[in-house]
């Protein structure tokens, strides 16, 4: 499917939380199949960023494009048929079965007096089954683990189906080989269904494995954007973390490690 | 799964469940009559003593339980919601106390009933504006701060009636305590009451499956499109009305709010799709058969109904729970 404008295009945008700013004039631009990690210290505005980028809260100053549109013009729903995202916590302040949460995916192609038709099962038992938590649909959701939450939540997202899709730190959780097991999911759809992913990421050499392109966030405003090969060095990460790191070399591969 | 023939059976049941208690409180009562009876007085064919009864007395009286038992569960449905808290029920931020401390005001001073009314209305309105006027805020400190002021206004009115109780002449204190237990034999008009809970069910029913997301949490709501800001101004100002509405007409009937919308999530589970309109039918169901018991129970002698809902609420609500580890371990 070809599309004008870029899946999500940010121009001179700054996030300032509490009088603080913390990126200044980003300017971002992310076309299909494109997958960009953010990386930063705690606190640097990787989530807040996260959110406006989903159109969640107004930007502080500058301006942010979903599809060429402004989320003021797109409206909520619409904005719900193109970006998701997986939420740094899940809340269940209510019982509910696994099917049911992975259901609410749905919510925003359904008219208002729909019911979730046989095919929405299964969008969802699929998606269930792609994060391993097939068999599990029945269960409360309050029985989970944090682990098997966090899947459930990655798999309302891939119920909902967008095309843009905003990761908080989707590894947390996990386990290394749902770790690995998330990003395939993730270089996969990027890959075969043109889907974009912006994700926010503690580890450098997953990053670099997975994602083209890094946008690594200082926390005082300054940003530095580009091809993950180029952008994440030893120089930039010792920088952006505050901790010397060093680079191991293994054939073709390079892997940072905490000096 | 969610699906809508079954949401439909279990509303036909309730509905079902609805129509016999209103049939029990009009034939049942110090007037005996048989159902065929009732059935010629509601088409107006015995203008005897049996039609004066059934239509000027009971009727009225069982559509008045009616519309307030479904008001105050659909209130503490939606305040559940608004609040994401199991806990809450249609008083907890303070609208019945207000409506209290009106209403008792008004009876202190011996004032016709219409005051009555103005008062409680009034109180509860006021109560209303302050609660929401002073939690609000920003961001997810709402939620907390809503509750909380709600909390401590309800205490200050709560206060305020244990003044007015202590003060009130003897002769009063017997109608004012009637009042604070809730009590349905005042009722003039169910019209307006109905005609609320109409409204009421236009207004929320088509959110129902949006109001379900934002159970679930603000943020994936949002995310998903529906607005939620919008949404819980809406769910607050429809909640407060009819909160204020029922306890007018019937004084402070407890347990209906709280219980009523577990009662139906226990047994039919979390979708509010379903949860709404069965809170309604269920509500009102236990008002009037919790009336009609409070009118017979020690005949000619009236029991406050509050004290009944309590009663059968209570002892369902703790089966109910009891059994629910067994549901989720399957």
């Amino acid at each position: 499917m070809e599309r004008a404008a870029p899946l999500l295009a940010a121009s001179g945008l700054d996030i300032v939380v509490a009088g603080k700013t913390l990126v200044h004039g980003l300017k971002l631009s992310l076309c299909e199949g494109d997958t960009l990690a953010i990386l930063g210290r705690n606190g640097s505005g990787k989530t807040t960023l996260l959110h406006t980028l989903a159109g969640l809260r107004p930007p502080s100053a500058g301006s942010v494009e979903l599809c060429g549109q402004p989320y003021a013009r797109l409206g909520p729903r619409a904005a719900a048929h193109l970006r998701g995202l997986l939420a740094q916590t899940q809340s269940d302040a209510f019982p509910a079965s696994v099917l049911e949460t992975a259901l609410i995916g749905r919510h925003p192609h359904l008219g208002r007096w729909d019911w979730e038709s046989v095919a929405d099962e299964r969008i969802a038992l699929a998606a269930l089954a792609a994060v391993g938590l097939a068999g599990l649909e029945q269960r409360d959701v309050q029985t989970l683990s944090g682990g098997e939450r966090q899947r459930l939540a990655i798999a309302t997202l891939l119920t909902q189906q967008p095309w843009l899709y905003l990761l908080d730190e989707p590894l947390a959780y996990l386990d290394l080989n749902h770790q690995i097991a998330m990003l395939d999911l993730a270089a996969r759809y990027a890959r075969d269904r043109d889907a974009g992913f912006v994700v926010i990421l503690h580890d450098v050499n997953l990053a670099l494995r997975y994602c083209r392109r890094a946008l690594l966030l200082f926390g005082d405003g300054r940003w530095k954007e580009g091809p993950s090969a180029e952008v994440l060095n030893a120089e930039n990460l010792s920088e952006l973390y505050g901790h010397e790191l060093r680079t191991l070399v293994d054939g073709d591969s390079s892997y940072f490690i905490a000096a | 799964m969610p699906n809508r023939r079954r949401a439909l059976l279990i509303l036909l049941l309730l509905a079902a469940a609805m129509l016999a208690s209103m049939v029990a409180s009009l034939v049942v009562g110090s007037l005996q009559l048989d159902p065929l009876d009732v059935w010629r007085a509601l088409l107006g064919e015995d203008a005897g003593l049996a039609g004066e009864v059934v239509r000027n007395l009971r009727l009225p009286r069982a559509l008045a339980g009616l519309a307030c038992g479904g008001l105050l569960a659909l209130a503490g449905a939606l305040m559940q919601v608004l609040l994401k808290n199991p806990l809450a029920d249609p008083y907890v931020l303070g609208v019945s106390g207000g409506a209290s401390v009106g209403a008792l005001a008004a009876m202190l001073f011996g004032l016709p009933l219409l005051v009555l009314h103005a008062g409680a209305f009034a109180g509860a309105l006021a109560a209303m504006v302050v609660v929401f006027g002073l939690a609000h805020g920003e961001g997810s400190w709402t939620q907390t701060r809503l509750l909380l002021t709600g909390v401590i206004v309800a205490a200050g009115c709560g206060a305020l009636v244990a003044l007015m109780l202590s003060i009130a002449p003897e002769n009063q204190l017997r109608g004012m305590l009637f009042w604070l237990m809730g009590d349905l034999s005042q009722t003039e008009s169910p019209w307006p009451a109905l005609l609320v809970l109409l409204f009421g069910l236009a207004c929320v029913l088509p959110f129902s499956r949006d109001l379900s997301l934002l159970a679930r949490g603000e943020l994936s709501a949002q995310v998903l499109g529906v607005p939620v800001t919008k949404l819980r101004l809406l769910i607050y100002a429809l909640a407060s009305l009819f909160t204020a509405v029922a306890v007018n007409i019937a004084g402070s009937i407890g347990f209906i709010g709280l219980i009523v919308p577990h009662l139906v999530r226990l047994a039919a589970g979390n979708d509010l799709r379903l949860l709404l309109p069965a809170s309604v039918l269920v509500g009102g169901t236990l008002l009037v058969a919790a009336d009609t018991l409070a009118r017979v129970l020690i005949a000619p002698q009236q029991l406050p109904v509050g004290v009944l809902t309590a009663l059968l609420g209570v002892p369902v609500f703790l089966y109910l729970l009891s059994r629910q580890p067994r549901r989720s371990g399957r």
